[in-house]
């Protein structure tokens, strides 16, 4: 059946085709849609013209800009690093006393320090630098592998037990799982670890005997004292900055399974100017920040 | 249901049925204590219930031949229903993920329930679930009204429905598991690949078979666009999916594709799926449910043609603008770009052609919020259209990709164009198909309408903030030439915009199970009705030999 019929609202002649009730209108096209594709299809083809676009057998067309993502991309860093250029040899010539001393570099610090730090080191230490368990609070008093400026820059140069070459190796032993220590010595020296700080009271005995373990296995690291030595990378066990916990509990793992920490070395993906400027935001800003 | 088949039929879905469960065994044994031997034991259950299911019924008499000079309504119902049943599962998992998103620790500890697992399931069970069943129960509706024809097989769309939902049940509870290919939207593993081209190309071949039948001289659109979608998604599907298993026992398989090549053909995919599943399958929804509703002639059949061609041909060659900036070759970039800023002409002048039939009936618009449902749909098609072709510039995606906005752009697309309009064709096919003289409460419509639209526009709003702010953050310099802000930065200041996301998902899924039970309600309760012509017959308006089909 085809009936042509006129809707009456529009004055539009139907197709003469109805399915289940439903007819169309034979509407011509609006022009506005005529115009819209010749103006999208013009952009497309100016955008032919002038970019790379369409594959040859073995090429295809350049575009008569002759633009290509990968030198632009490659135009852009380096115009940033020129754009950067001159306070980043500055960095470099610079000792860290000196850039504190310098209030321009002082102010490049504190506008790019902080993000480079939330990339880099946040996730592990935190935004705050205060760490959490397994990673180390960097902005108290407590340092594995020494707080002066040489030290803490080499630490983020090389970082820790890493895949760098010359990177700080430190491993503290499992004494329970080589069966080096009884569970019962692991025990007591728990226990003689934490009287060193002040959390744990055990009987003269125990201490006694806690310190004969700990001055057998423990001081060649820790030291005699246990204050700990920054060239092995091994905690002051006297004070309470704790990486992993100083509860009993945490610390009979420790000694039990050993622990091995490991920190990225940052020389292949950080420049030298970004490591400083990170020293100097980790020694100076972040703990005048409340840490 | 079952008892609608004849004997013959329920015996060879028991004899496929068993088939199933035979197949399950022999994965739950193979893979036994892995999530491959679970998905075993998933088969052998759905198969199992199914099989005793039809056992029950396997001695009923032989159903009356009067019954094809009918339509063949049972698939739809069963068809609506699951996707409705998908629809609060999928918006669950979303609502989850934004709730997550929003408060890290609702993870719960456990692998599951992380954001990696817990993300597809969303995607998976909202496109696929709820809206591939509702693509499946429309398109019956639609071809058989339009073809004035019953269904080409009464075993086919029996297949077709329940074979597809073992594929998404397979997709979902196999990413929940930590089964998945890594390729978005297509993640489910080769076996439920394998199922699934089986069972698509059943879905072709009936649709063809019927359209074959059809008692009109010339094929509707709405069918152009359901054909199109039925017949792409297979080539997309395969062509995606083409991987080598490890083993048979287990589901870990390598894609044929490398590199850049697996990632463009990735993208190919993953766009199409947008326009063929998302759109192209959802225009032929729109086509039959607004003009039926409105009771208005389409506005012009030459504009159908016209974007018909255009998005289809347009379409193809815009997957490369989800790889701008990426190893992708830059020519490839330039040509997906431009491509899909064409590709607007014609989506617009379909949205344009939909909102233009609706001229004469807005006072419909008004009264009726089913029709109001379809009609937002149309301007949130219109919105998200335009949105994607701009997105798809170089230079704007250069800001927009990997921010929210690119989660704007696809909810404002699947929340107010998908959803949005499969409630609208459901809240009109459901008094039809049931026989019921209108649904149980049009009071519950509206609420449903409101909650929707306020919900979407909440989401879409609040994730086009953050995805900007995003973008804003991560290109910002200081005056020393250095990035302001570190990621972590960015993170934390999405914190108000993904509670706000969340609030709008809330009230999204309130409006779903509004809609939910309002159809509940409808199939129990509302008045019946008699349409004395909802049933196949020639054009004069007479039943017609032509329309039945021979035994």
């Amino acid at each position: 059946m085809s009936v042509k019929e006129r809707d009456p609202l529009t004055g539009h002649q139907t197709t003469g085709h109805e399915w289940n009730g439903i007819t169309e209108l034979n509407t011509r096209v609006p022009r506005a849609i005529w115009w819209f594709i010749g103006i999208t299809h013009l952009w497309a083809l100016v955008m032919w013209i002038l970019l790379p676009t369409w594959p040859l057998v073995t090429s295809y067309t350049k575009g008569i800009l002759g633009l290509d993502q990968r030198e632009l991309v490659a135009g852009e860093i380096e115009a940033g690093e020129r754009y950067r250029e001159h306070w980043v040899v500055r960095f470099e010539g610079e000792s860290l006393d000196g850039i504190r001393q310098d209030e321009t570099l002082m102010e490049v610090v504190s506008g790019a320090a902080p993000a480079i730090w939330g990339d880099n080191c946040a996730v592990c230490h935190g935004v705050s630098g205060a760490g959490g368990p397994g990673f180390p609070n960097l902005v108290d008093d407590a340092w594995l592998w020494g707080g002066s400026d040489e030290a803490v820059l080499e630490s983020i140069r090389v970082g820790i037990n890493s895949a760098h070459p010359e990177t700080q190796f430190s491993q503290m032993l499992a004494f329970g799982e080589t069966d080096i220590l009884t569970r019962e010595q692991i025990r007591t020296v728990v226990a003689y670890v934490q009287s060193l700080s002040g959390l744990a009271d055990p009987p003269p005995q125990m201490r006694e005997e806690g310190a004969m373990l700990f001055a057998d296995n423990c001081a060649s690291c820790h030291g005699e004292d246990a204050t700990g030595v920054n060239d092995l990378g091994a905690p002051n066990l006297t004070d309470d900055a704790w990486i992993y916990g100083g509860d009993t509990e945490t610390l009979f793992v420790t000694i039990h399974d050993g622990r091995m920490g490991w920190m990225p070395g940052w020389e292949g993906r950080l420049t030298q100017a970004e490591r400083k400027m990170l020293a100097v935001y980790l020694l100076d800003v972040l703990p005048e920040e409340g840490g | 249901m079952i008892g609608a088949l004849t004997v013959g039929q329920r015996q060879a879905g028991l004899v496929i049925l068993i088939l199933g469960a035979v197949v399950g065994l022999a994965m739950a044994a193979a893979g036994a204590g892995e999530a491959f031997g679970a998905h075993g034991l998933i088969i052998l259950a759905f198969c199992a219930a199914l099989s005793f299911a039809v056992l029950a019924r396997l001695d009923d008499p032989e159903p009356p031949a009067e019954r094809r000079r009918a339509y063949y309504d049972d698939p739809i119902k069963v068809g609506i229903v699951l996707s409705m049943i998908w629809a609060v599962i999928g918006m669950f998992f979303g609502l989850w993920v934004a709730y997550l998103l929003a408060w890290p620790d609702l993870t719960l500890d456990a692998p599951w329930a992380s954001f990696g697992r817990l993300r597809p399931a969303h995607t998976t069970a909202v496109i696929f679930g709820f809206g591939g069943s509702a693509l499946i129960a429309t398109s019956f509706h639609v071809m058989q009204r339009t073809s004035r024809a019953r269904l080409a097989g009464e075993f086919s769309p029996w297949f077709v429905l329940i074979g597809y939902q073992l594929f998404v049940i397979l997709a979902v509870t196999g990413y929940l598991m930590g089964i998945n290919q890594s390729k978005e939207y297509a993640e489910a593993e080769w076996y439920a690949d394998l199922w699934l081209v089986v069972v698509w190309v059943t879905y072709f071949v009936l649709y063809m078979r019927t359209l074959a039948r059809r008692n009109e001289p010339h094929i509707y659109v709405a069918n152009w666009y359901y054909m199109a979608f039925i017949l792409i998604v297979a080539v997309l599907h395969i062509f995606n999916n083409i991987a080598v298993p490890v083993s048979f026992g287990g589901s870990q398989s390598y894609i044929l594709w490398s590199g850049v090549q697996d990632a463009m053909m990735q993208w190919w995919y993953g766009h199409n799926a947008v326009a063929f599943f998302l759109t192209a399958g959802f225009l032929g929804m729109l086509y039959y449910y607004l003009p039926k509703r409105a009771e208005r002639p389409i506005y012009s059949y030459r504009l159908s043609i016209l974007s018909f061609w255009g998005i289809v041909f347009f379409y193809v060659w815009a997957g490369s603008h989800h790889l701008h900036y990426t190893a992708l070759p830059h020519w490839v970039q330039t040509l997906g770009m431009t491509f899909s800023v064409m590709l607007l002409v014609p989506s617009w002048a379909t949205a344009a052609n939909a909102l233009l039939t609706l001229n004469g009936a807005w006072h419909k618009v008004r009264d009726d919020a089913t029709l109001r449902f379809m009609m937002v749909a149309a301007i949130f098609y219109g919105l998200t259209t335009f949105e994607g072709s701009f997105l798809a510039i170089r230079g704007v995606n250069a800001l927009s990709h990997y921010t929210d906005w690119t989660v704007a752009h696809v909810h404002a697309g699947a929340l107010g164009w998908n959803a949005i309009l499969i409630f609208g064709a459901v809240y009109a096919a459901v008094p039809v198909i049931w026989r019921r003289e209108r649904m149980w409460s049009n009071r519950l419509v509206e609420w449903h309408f409101w909650l929707a639209v306020m919900g979407t526009v909440i989401y879409v709003f609040a994730m086009w903030n953050s995805g900007i702010l995003q973008g804003l953050m991560w290109r910002t310099y200081t005056d020393a030439g250095t990035l302001q802000y570190s990621f972590i930065d960015s993170v934390s200041a999405m914190i108000p915009y993904y509670v706000a996301r969340a609030v709008g998902g809330t009230a999204f899924l309130i409006g779903t199970g509004i809609g939910v039970f309002n159809i509940w309600m409808t199939i129990r309760q509302a008045p019946e009705a008699h349409l004395a012509l909802d049933r196949p017959t020639s054009p004069a308006g007479e039943a017609d030999d032509r329309s039945v089909p021979a035994e």
